[in-house]
């Protein structure tokens, strides 16, 4: 079985390496053979796990020991058990669809090789995240899929647009990174060990620590400082301001990282780290707090949003919002659920719009689609059935883990749930109107993709796209795509489809078959552990659970329901019915829309005050650190001491033999001096 | 008076009885084929080491033996590092074929020298005696001067070879007289009888630390410590590349043993002492080492001033074993073996670096400068990464051997309590890393001013690229390499 682990991320480190590498021998075929084969094992591999743990074979333990030093095991080893596994299937299944939908969205880039590589790089990344049994190794993958999230978002590293999102991202990921950092770098010193077992044997004894600096206690730091890392990776506010520019990416990898996949890292991590946020009620509501607001403000952003990929990175926030409130309630194994939930609906839904664009010629401006619903049948009803799992149509996959999210808030007690209940009960009304405005929009009404203007990162994105296209065949599926804007919609190839009916099944289904077992039943075992005298929220829920059926049709009674089915419907009569009413309501609420244009003025503030501030001290640095310390003092000076030497050295190597006698002689004088002088 | 003689036990001698047996064969064969096969002589002697490898390995039974009257011994500790030696020896006769032979200096000579330098070596490694110390490191030492005078028309290696031999002669002066002080003050030769004469206390201390000093100073000449390192610019530079290769890398692990036989089996009652006088020496090499090989133009030479500081390295592990008087056998046994490491490492390190050197030349053409590494990238990529990896190992970036060698030597210096000495060492290595990283930056960023195709042949071109290939490898798994020297430490103590 180990080696079975061990081949589950190496397939596809392997098909990485062979793109990356030799991708130009082997050809764009070659390439999307290898990567997409290593991904395919890595799945086939981890449903055969994943038979293995449902018969009881939990693993825990060491593959590799790279070094250990002071005390302190550095090692590569797998913790293989429900909650991994879970992981497991989903990033590879995800992965697989997005490398699938990649040979046809990708078919005439230049970067073709490239961008195989660097997706099959990040499944490698993942699953050693997810699969790892200590820190170091989780901070490996941590890091590494920020590494390629990074790469892809600046893949067409000719836009400047492009340049900017990923550097921006790269940034606050590293002030989360910062946080997760000093959390593991507290944990080492405390508990004296690196592995999770080990660590969580010592966690009621970290409990009754006080840090001795701040007079905290220590594990309400330790959690904070974690969660600090999960704000950067899973996109909480006020950490979450890379995640809509991230969308300069190709959308393949919109869906695969930054919807489905790596943002969710942060989820599991903090589920991961059960053991050690339940002793820390502070850390818990903090964790709600963040949660919450994420859900609900991000949300109202989605809504005035015209990019139809950036439409859907609000909706992802705030998703991602709502999976944080379920970890604040201790209500790990929901957070989770949603977690799968939604990465299979909302890759549906990522590549749908990927999809959309293609069918329209690289436009992204949902103002200048509409009507396509008769063009494009099967992304029209793929991405239907999405919306309605992302806004939690009873019985679709949505509706049970969103749901369960605000039952599981609606039972705790914990500070702030009074807030979050708000939160994510208004947020069910927002993501159902943007969900389906996007809709309305894209699939619905007149016809307006010959409106469009023409639009500079179209014209710079083909550049890319089309550098080669004059002397290979590859551009042959996409040929007509040349023509600007207004061609006619047309449906993509099968490459395309196929991931976004795959991808439909389990947004529609999984929810329904799953939730017993994930929810009430004892499926996560000994992975997460939750406190239940103090924080009862799971407890609770499980006494009003009565089968998925009956959750579905006591569902159709309840608030949040008439709130989504509202949200439906004003979205439809605005617009559909009254387009003219948004342009009203606009001009009657410039402030708000101005507000939410400037998405809460978040990132200006960062440009005020983080980036002016971090110049005016590296200035200040510069110019008193920099050039007069560093260059004046130590460089220069460190050069004259060298010049000196070097002279010096240079007198006595004067090729002399006596001189080097003399030396000698010298040598062997001074020590005799030096002894006898001691005694 | 014949009867009295007892036929000592050959076993344990074997490899060098082979090697010795062997050179002649070398020596009749070149003489008969030498002018018709060329390369028969550099066959026989590869043959010839691989087979002392062989029995070396047959004969090696973990087991300490000792013949010739005690005067020599067979250990764990003897076999690891012949075998290193050999497998060095064996690697410069591949690096430098092309190079003899553009030069017309592979003639049977060179090997016959380079197979009694290994002689040499071998017998110091194994020797148990002063007299077999010295017996091994003049025919070592001897076998060296003649071959950096190899290319007798060029002055500058003839020049050399005179300066290293007065001042060889002059070192093993000091070592013989520090030898006859020791000597008179415990009754023995025998490295195991003076430990044991100190240990019962009845020697002059005076007497003692008298003799210490000298036999410091022939020692500290051979690994090359500042003050007595004047030598090792002026050979490394002057002598033939090939020649360089060969002392900068394999003598080393002799002079280790040679170090290691000396001071901590026969004098460790005096270890306090000789602690000091080479720390004070470690840091000096470290500091001078590092600081003038800035100034170098010359590779050679730079890698000479290297050599320096990276033998003041090893000597900071050699020197932390004992604290404070009190001797802890798990700290001591760490030490050592992380001097043993840095050796071992080292004489990687420097085969690759002057094996680049080897590669860039050519016939009439002597790559020893550091323009000649300009641009090697476009010229050639893969070899410009294996020179990076060198260079940065030398510098001690971590994750290459470098790194894990000074991480075990710092470390056992700061369990001995000098963690000033540490620091130092540190900031030194770190204006150390302006050098190496100054190569790595002639090689990619700055344009080839030579645009030569290089014209190695392939064995050399297979084997330098699996050295640097090892610098790597073995930082990436520090352990093995970690934990076979502790073993044979272990068990040859």
């Amino acid at each position: 079985m180990k080696t079975l682990y061990l081949l589950i991320p190496l397939a596809p480190l392997f098909g990485a390496i062979l793109a990356g590498l030799f991708g130009k021998f082997i050809g764009r075929a070659g390439s999307h053979v290898v990567t997409v084969l290593g991904v395919a094992i890595s799945f086939v591999l981890s449903v055969i796990v994943w038979k293995d743990v449902q018969a009881g074979h939990t693993f825990n333990g060491s593959v590799y020991t790279w070094l250990e030093t002071g005390g302190l095991t550095l090692e590569v080893g797998f913790l293989i058990d429900r909650l991994t596994v879970m992981m497991m299937l989903v990033v590879t299944f995800v992965s697989l669809m997005v490398h699938i939908y990649t040979i046809g969205y990708m078919a005439d880039d230049p970067g073709y090789q490239r961008f195989f590589s660097y997706i099959s790089l990040f499944t490698f990344s993942m699953l050693m995240l997810v699969m790892s049994n200590n820190f170091v190794q989780l901070f490996f993958g941590w890091e590494a899929v920020g590494l390629v999230s990074y790469l892809l978002i600046g893949f067409w590293y000719t836009r400047p647009t492009a340049i900017y999102a990923n550097l921006k991202a790269f940034l606050v990921n590293r002030v989360g990174d910062f946080g997760f950092l000093l959390g593991i770098g507290l944990i080492a010193a405390y508990a004296g060990s690196l592995d999770y077992a080990t660590v969580f044997a010592k966690r009621n004894e970290l409990a009754a620590i006080t840090e001795t600096v701040t007079g905290w206690p220590l594990i309400t730091a330790i959690c904070i400082c974690l969660f600090i890392g999960a704000m950067g990776k899973s996109a909480q506010v006020p950490l979450h301001v890379w995640l809509p520019d991230s969308m300069e990416g190709p959308t393949p990898i919109s869906a695969l990282i930054h919807a489905a996949t790596m943002v969710t890292a942060g989820i599991f991590m903090v589920t991961r780290m059960s053991p050690l946020f339940e002793l820390s009620d502070t850390a818990l509501s903090f964790v709600l707090v963040i949660g919450s607001i994420t859900a609900l403000f991000m949300g109202f952003l989605g809504i005035i949003q015209n990019d139809i990929k950036r439409v859907v990175a609000y909706s992802t926030l705030s998703q991602l919002g709502y999976m944080t409130v379920a970890l604040g309630v201790s209500a790990y194994s929901v957070a989770v659920f949603h977690l799968m939930t939604h990465a299979f609906f909302k890759a549906l839904l990522f590549l749908g719009a990927g999809s959309v664009i293609m069918g329209c010629h690289h436009n992204q401006d949902i103002r200048y689609m509409g009507g396509l619903k008769k063009y494009m049948p099967i992304t029209w009803i793929t991405s239907l059935l999405g919306s309605l799992a992302l806004i939690g149509f009873p019985f679709l996959s949505g509706f049970y883990s969103k749901d369960s999210i605000i039952e599981a808030v609606h039972a705790s007690h914990i500070a702030g749930s009074g807030f979050a209940y708000f939160a994510v009960v208004a947020g069910v009304f927002i993501t159902a109107f943007y969900s389906f405005r996007m809709y309305f929009l894209v699939f619905h009404g007149n016809e307006r993709y010959d409106q469009a203007p023409p639009d500079p990162h179209h014209a710079a994105h083909d550049d890319a796209h089309h550098a080669d296209a004059h002397d290979t065949s590859h551009a042959k599926g996409h040929d007509d795509h040349h023509e600007d804007h207004g061609g006619k919609p047309h449906e993509s190839p099968w490459v395309v489809t196929l991931p976004l009916v795959l991808l439909a099944i389990p947004s529609v289904l999984i929810g329904f078959f799953t939730i017993t077992p994930m929810l009430f039943g004892d499926w996560f075992g000994g992975a997460v552990v939750i406190d239940a005298v103090k924080h009862p929220a799971m407890a609770h829920m499980a006494k009003d659970f009565h089968g998925a059926s009956a959750m579905a049709i006591h569902g159709m009674m309840t608030l949040p329901f008439f709130l989504a089915i509202s949200g439906v419907a004003l979205s439809w009569f605005f617009y559909i019915k009254r387009p003219d009413i948004p342009a009203a309501i606009l001009k009657a609420a410039k402030p708000i829309h101005t507000l939410l244009e400037n998405k809460y003025y978040f990132d200006k503030f960062n440009e005020v005050v983080f980036a002016a501030g971090a110049r005016v001290i590296g200035h200040g640095l510069w110019k008193v650190g920099d050039q007069v310390l560093i260059d004046g003092v130590m460089v220069n000076g460190t050069a004259r001491a060298v010049g000196w030497v070097a002279s010096v050295v240079r007198l006595f190597q004067s090729g002399r033999v006596f001189q080097y006698a003399f030396g000698m002689i010298f040598g062997v004088f001074a020590l005799l001096t030096l002894w006898f002088n001691r005694a | 008076m014949l009867n009295n003689f007892v036929m000592p036990d050959l076993y344990p001698a074997a490899p060098e009885i082979f090697l010795l047996c062997m050179s002649f064969l070398v020596l009749f064969v070149d003489l008969i084929f030498g002018a018709t096969h060329r390369g028969l002589a550099a066959l026989l002697t590869v043959v010839t080491l691989l087979g002392c490898a062989a029995i070396t390995i047959v004969t090696a039974d973990g087991h300490t033996a000792l013949t010739f009257s005690n005067m020599f011994v067979d250990d764990l500790l003897a076999d690891f590092l012949k075998l290193v030696t050999y497998l060095a020896v064996i690697v410069v006769l591949v690096y430098s074929r092309q190079y003899l032979a553009d030069r017309g200096l592979d003639r049977g000579e060179f090997y016959l020298l380079v197979l009694y330098a290994t002689l040499g070596m071998m017998v110091m490694i194994s020797a148990a005696n002063f007299v077999t110390i010295y017996l091994g490191l003049e025919l070592l030492s001897l076998s060296l001067y003649a071959l950096v005078a190899i290319d007798r028309n060029a002055s500058r290696a003839t020049e050399a070879a005179m300066k290293y031999f007065v001042l060889g002669a002059m070192a093993s002066g000091l070592l013989l007289y520090g030898m006859s002080m020791i000597y008179g003050a415990t009754g023995s030769l025998e490295i195991g009888g003076v430990a044991q004469a100190m240990h019962h206390g009845q020697s002059d201390k005076t007497i003692l630390v008298f003799g210490l000093v000298f036999l410091v100073a022939g020692v500290a000449f051979k690994l090359g410590l500042v003050p007595f390192h004047m030598w090792i610019p002026d050979v490394y530079h002057g002598a033939p590349t090939a020649v360089t290769l060969l002392i900068g890398s394999a003598p080393k692990l002799a002079a280790f043993a040679m170090t290691l036989r000396l001071l901590v089996y026969g004098l460790f009652g005096l270890a306090d002492d000789w602690q000091k006088m080479l720390l004070l020496m470690a840091v000096l090499s470290i500091g001078l080492g590092n600081l003038a090989a800035i100034a170098q133009t010359n590779i050679k030479r730079m890698l000479a001033y290297s050599t320096i500081s990276h033998m003041g390295f090893m000597i900071l592990g050699l020197m932390s074993g004992v604290v404070g008087g009190v001797v802890d056998p798990f700290t001591a046994v760490n030490a050592y073996s992380s001097a043993l490491y840095y050796t071992v490492a080292y004489v990687l390190m420097s085969l690759g670096a002057f094996g680049m050197v080897l590669l860039l030349s050519r016939a009439g053409y002597e790559a020893e400068n550091l323009d000649d590494f300009r641009g090697l990238n476009q010229r050639s990529p893969w070899f410009a990464a294996v020179m990076l990896v060198i260079m940065f190992s030398m510098a001690g970036i971590p994750f290459f051997v470098g790194f894990f060698a000074k991480f075990a030597v710092l470390l056992a210096a700061i369990k001995a309590g000098y963690t000033v000495v540490a620091v130092v060492a540190v900031m030194f290595s770190l204006v150390g890393a302006f050098y190496y990283l100054r190569v790595v930056k002639l090689m990619y960023f700055d344009a080839p001013v030579d645009s030569a195709p290089i014209t190695a042949p392939m064995d050399m071109r297979i084997l330098l690229s699996i050295n640097g290939v090892a610098v790597a490898a073995f930082g990436l798994f520090p352990d093995a390499l970690m934990s076979l020297c502790t073993t044979t430490l272990l068990r040859s103590l």
